[in-house]
């Protein structure tokens, strides 16, 4: 077994398997084995008509293609049977509970993709002339406005495509207020139980990270903040409520310390669905926060994207909002698309993304605001959090609390504690929630708890749905208890796949398909 | 509040459970000062059928890419989505699950993802390719910042007919992160002297195929140039059918090839979310960012497909990453690999020469009308064109008699005189030979 550097198994025990398939196909009854598209794709098949163009004179400057593309096509009704049978190999949130921390995997409305996808927002071209699109204007605007008034703050650059390019956003409009003021700073502050997206997002802009590190009840101490603050550095990233599942109570005094030392105070917005129409991050000092649409605001995470990371900014700081951004006109908007059409007292940054960024996530991400409104917002932080209080509850007696057995936000954090001695790790634990019919929650993660198991139920669960849930998990943690480790050392089981070779994978990487009498060539 | 299974007795019996007396227990550690009383100053939750009507008024101030002529590329194309396309990357399984973190239950997502790699890294000639980036855009900055760390150098050089916003976005990226650029001035007819400015300082050249003006460049005379002074060849494209036609940039020698893959699988929404394509060669692999998915087998010896090469990536590496970026742009990659599945390569080459065959007969029909001229010697579903007098308001005059003609280039480019009176126009195979017949009439109408 090799371990990474967290201690997280990346291979599977040698030996473990239980032998070949027992049918003829592979097939499993209804789990059916598919091909590579490569393996059942034909070059001159295609699934598309499309009308053969009669001869004409090219100008293409010589370009032309001289060699094959490598690209098999199926016909229509195999295509459909290749993606659906690969449908079927994935857990989603439509099949169960999905309890991964940090991550918000809420229900998806579907009244969200069908107004995602009228023809009035789908099939508008971001370059058309604006005077044909004021309805796209009026939509960023109205999603603007819901964001400001949720969080408390003064402006919102739309742009940022992802979590992590709203981090970027944020800290660059940080940067550039520095530099107006004609300083350069070379640190940022940042807690050791941070998302690896915020020193990574630092690290690029060439700022120094400097590790807070965490109080023994996994908050950060004000005085911490104090000891490492100063004219020279930049300003804190923090997440509130934290990867521990907590809020950051001493958030005020926190603010007002970075603030005294003329920094700012970036906040990672991953965790808002905890707290929003509970508080606002605008009235706790807040200067920029990015808001994963794809969390909160249930726009679909689509096995990993799209997502869309607006960020909110404070007085302080709207100004550098980069283009293209919103101006008040009134009643309404106007929309400015580049620096040379920005006032005096707006000083745009620059440019993130090409166009106005993720309108079909706004369209989702508006439509579940006006699903819930200000009740339903209120309601649902309330839900999720409760749900992830209960599950805590449910098991504080069977599983280990790394910081006692007190009240959480939205998610519930267990540490390894409960499979001391018993050769189990989180892994193998989190692998037998597969075989019950459960994606596991997120592990090792947050790094300042050792083992870590983080669960975020959210308010889409029912009590019944959590009822069981818990239920698996403590029967889990019974044969933990009793020494059952068969359940664990083999598991998943029942799943598609059994442990892969993660190690086999990054060691000799076959990153994508070659045709067999390619291979001997690609593996020296 | 039909989203929320929990009851109010649901509720009760759960806090009587946790032990504690109400919902404002939990939230004990929210500064009192500052917590809400009572609701944001947002109207309450709306039925689905009053929600569909207030979203459907916005979209209908729009006009719909469909409902008229349309020529609007510049970067983002408007094709033919085949239904199964949509309806596939619906299903559920597809739709509702997240980054493919627990492999076991997630090879539907990881063997696309797989696939999908092969395609994109066959389409651009290159020996891999990543799971995917936000954009094109995006994409191309951080095609800079790998060859920078590839080649250890700090400085790149922008082709003048890469797009005037992917440019913005390298130049951002790269003066925050204490990088340089060299951006040569925008060259609507081709003629700028590339290879001149390439030197030993270079980290990087890159360069647009077709330009945002649609010109091809000679790639080959390029690479082997940039590769003479120790920088890479980032070729960037925005319009992916167009590699149905065109050489493969890998061929030519470029050492990273990122694109806009928008134009097959996904609509156009307004910009986003869209979908970035990016390749390297296998030697610069450990230095590419972004998700990438690899072959191996499980416990039983059965081919299975996992994230991999993770030690690049911010949540393992944090400040000492590649790149800090986390999500891609999953369905969007799902939906173009769906539409390329079904196009395969002779879909694709016979989409192409449709797509190339409908612009060449628009660009004589425009070249025709007096007073306009063609700028472009090569193209491929895009060309520029010259009008006399300001672009801008021949766009809304043609929008006025209900033709999307294009995109003036001084909206991306403002202030330049050389550059007020152009227009780049596209045309893809929804283009028909009688909205190419209007389009040249009502232009003739305008500029009479």
């Amino acid at each position: 077994m090799s371990l990474n550097n967290q201690g997280r198994p990346t291979a599977p025990e040698s030996g473990s398997g239980d032998g070949g398939r027992a049918t003829f196909t592979g097939n499993k009854g209804l789990q059916i084995e598919e091909p590579l598209l490569f393996e059942i794709g034909r070059a001159e098949v295609t699934g598309v008509d499309i009308e053969e163009v009669a001869d004409f004179v090219p100008r293409l400057g010589g370009a032309k293609r001289k060699t094959g593309i490598g690209l098999p096509g199926l016909s229509e009704p195999e295509t459909i049977r290749h993606y659906v049978r690969l449908s079927q190999k994935n857990y989603a949130i439509d099949t169960g509970l999905y309890p991964l921390g940090s991550c918000t995997m809420k229900h998806n409305p579907r009244i969200n993709e069908k107004m995602a996808r009228l023809p009035g927002f789908s099939d508008i071209h971001p370059l058309q002339p604006r005077s044909t699109v004021p309805g796209a204007v009026e939509l960023i605007g109205e999603l603007a406005r819901w964001l400001m008034e949720i969080t408390g703050t003064a402006a919102v650059a739309m742009s940022p495509k992802a979590g992590a390019h709203g981090e970027l956003c944020g800290m660059m409009a940080i940067r550039a207020a520095l530099e107006a003021r004609g300083e350069s700073r070379s640190s940022v502050l940042v807690p050791e139980s941070a998302h690896g997206t915020n020193p990574a997002t630092a690290a690029l802009l060439g700022y120094k990270v400097v590790d807070i590190p965490s109080r023994d009840d996994g908050t950060v101490a004000p005085e911490a903040v104090a000891e490492l603050m100063s004219e020279d550095v930049a300003g804190i990233m923090l997440t509130n409520p934290n990867t521990c599942g907590l809020f950051e109570r001493d958030v005020k005094e926190i603010a007002a310390i970075v603030h005294e030392h003329g920094g700012y105070f970036y906040a990672d917005g991953a965790n808002l669905n905890a707290i929003m129409g509970k508080v606002r991050p605008g009235d706790l000092g807040v200067d920029a926060m990015h808001i994963n649409l794809h969390k909160t605001f249930s726009t679909p995470h689509g096995g990993g994207g799209p997502g869309a990371g607006p960020v909110v900014l404070s007085e302080r700081l709207a100004a550098f909002a980069p283009v293209p951004f919103l101006r008040r006109d009134g009643e309404g908007w106007d929309w400015i698309e580049t620096a040379r059409a920005a006032s005096d007292e707006e000083l745009p940054f620059g440019r993130m993304t090409a166009f106005h960024g993720q309108m079909g996530m706004y369209v989702r991400a508006l439509s579940w605001m006006y699903g819930h409104g200000a009740d339903g917002i209120r309601q649902a932080a309330e839900d999720a959090v409760l749900n992830a209080n209960y599950v805590r509850a449910g098991l504080s007696d069977v599983m280990s609390l790394p910081f006692g057995d007190r009240p959480c936000m939205h998610e519930a954090l267990f540490d390894d504690a409960f499979l001391k001695d018993t050769g189990i790790t989180t892994l193998d634990f989190a692998k037998a929630m597969i075989d019950e019919g459960y994606h596991p929650m997120t592990m090792y993660f947050p790094l300042v708890v050792h083992g870590a198991l983080l669960i975020e139920p959210t308010e889409s669960e029912s009590k019944a749905s959590v009822d069981l849930f818990v239920a698996t998990l403590r029967d889990l943690a019974m044969s933990v208890r009793n020494g059952d480790t068969g359940r664990f050392a083999g598991a998943p089981r029942l799943a598609p796949r059994r442990r892969l070779d993660e190690t086999r994978a990054a060691r000799k990487p076959v990153l994508k398909w070659s045709p067999p009498d390619q291979l001997a060539e690609v593996s020296t | 509040m039909r989203f929320l299974p929990l009851t109010d007795d649901d509720r009760r019996t759960m806090l009587q459970s946790i032990g504690v007396g109400a919902i404002d227990d939990l939230f004990a550690d929210l500064p009192s000062a500052e917590r809400l009383d009572g609701p944001l100053d947002l109207p309450n939750h709306m039925g689905e059928a009053t929600l569909e009507r207030r979203l459907a008024r916005m979209a209908g101030r729009n006009v719909p890419a469909g409902s008229v002529p349309f020529f609007v590329g510049a970067g983002a194309y408007r094709h033919h989505v085949p239904a199964t396309v949509d309806h596939l990357i619906q299903r559920s399984e597809f739709l509702t699950a997240y980054t493919p973190y627990q492999p076991e239950i997630s090879q539907g997502t990881l063997q696309a993802l797989f696939e999908f790699q092969t395609q994109v890294a066959n389409l651009t000639g290159m020996e891999v390719a990543n799971a995917s980036m936000y954009d094109g855009s995006t994409g191309t900055a951080e095609a800079v910042l790998m060859a920078h760390r590839v080649t250890r150098r700090d400085t790149a050089l922008l082709s003048g007919g890469l797009h005037p916003q992917y440019r913005e976005v390298v130049e951002t990226v790269s003066r925050l992160s204490d990088h340089k650029t060299i951006a040569l001035p925008a060259d609507p007819g081709g003629t700028e002297d590339l290879l001149e400015r390439i030197d030993d300082t270079l980290s990087c050249v890159v360069v647009q195929s077709p330009s945002f003006f649609g010109q091809i460049a000679d790639i080959a005379a390029i690479a082997e140039k940039a590769h003479a002074h120790g920088a890479l060849l980032v070729v960037v494209f925005t319009e992916a059918v167009s590699l149905g036609l065109i050489e493969a940039p890998g061929a030519l020698g470029a050492d990273i090839v990122v694109g806009e893959g928008q134009s097959i699988g996904n609509a156009l929404n307004f910009g986003g979310p869209y979908v970035g394509l990016f390749a390297t060669r296998q030697k610069y692999l450990r230095q590419m960012p972004g998700r990438i998915c690899g072959e191996t087998v499980d416990a039983d010896g059965a081919r299975g497909f996992v994230l991999t090469m993770s030690t690049r990536e911010q949540h393992i590496r944090r400040e000492k990453a590649t790149s800090n970026i986390c999500t891609n742009s999953g369905l969007c990659s799902l939906a173009f690999s769906i539409h390329m599945t079904l196009l395969g390569e002779a879909g694709l080459t016979r989409l192409a020469r449709l797509n190339h065959a409908r612009a060449c007969h628009l660009a004589d029909l425009l070249a025709a009308v007096p007073g306009v001229e063609l700028l472009n010697e090569s193209f491929f579903n895009e060309f520029t064109i010259r009008v006399p007098g300001e672009a801008n308001s021949v766009i809304e005059r043609l929008a006025e008699r209900g033709i999307l003609g294009g995109v003036p280039v001084s909206r991306l480019l403002p202030g330049d005189e050389a550059l007020a009176d152009l227009i780049v126009v596209a045309a893809t195979e929804t283009s028909s030979e009688e909205d190419c017949a209007a389009y040249a009439a009502a232009l003739k109408e305008v500029l009479a």
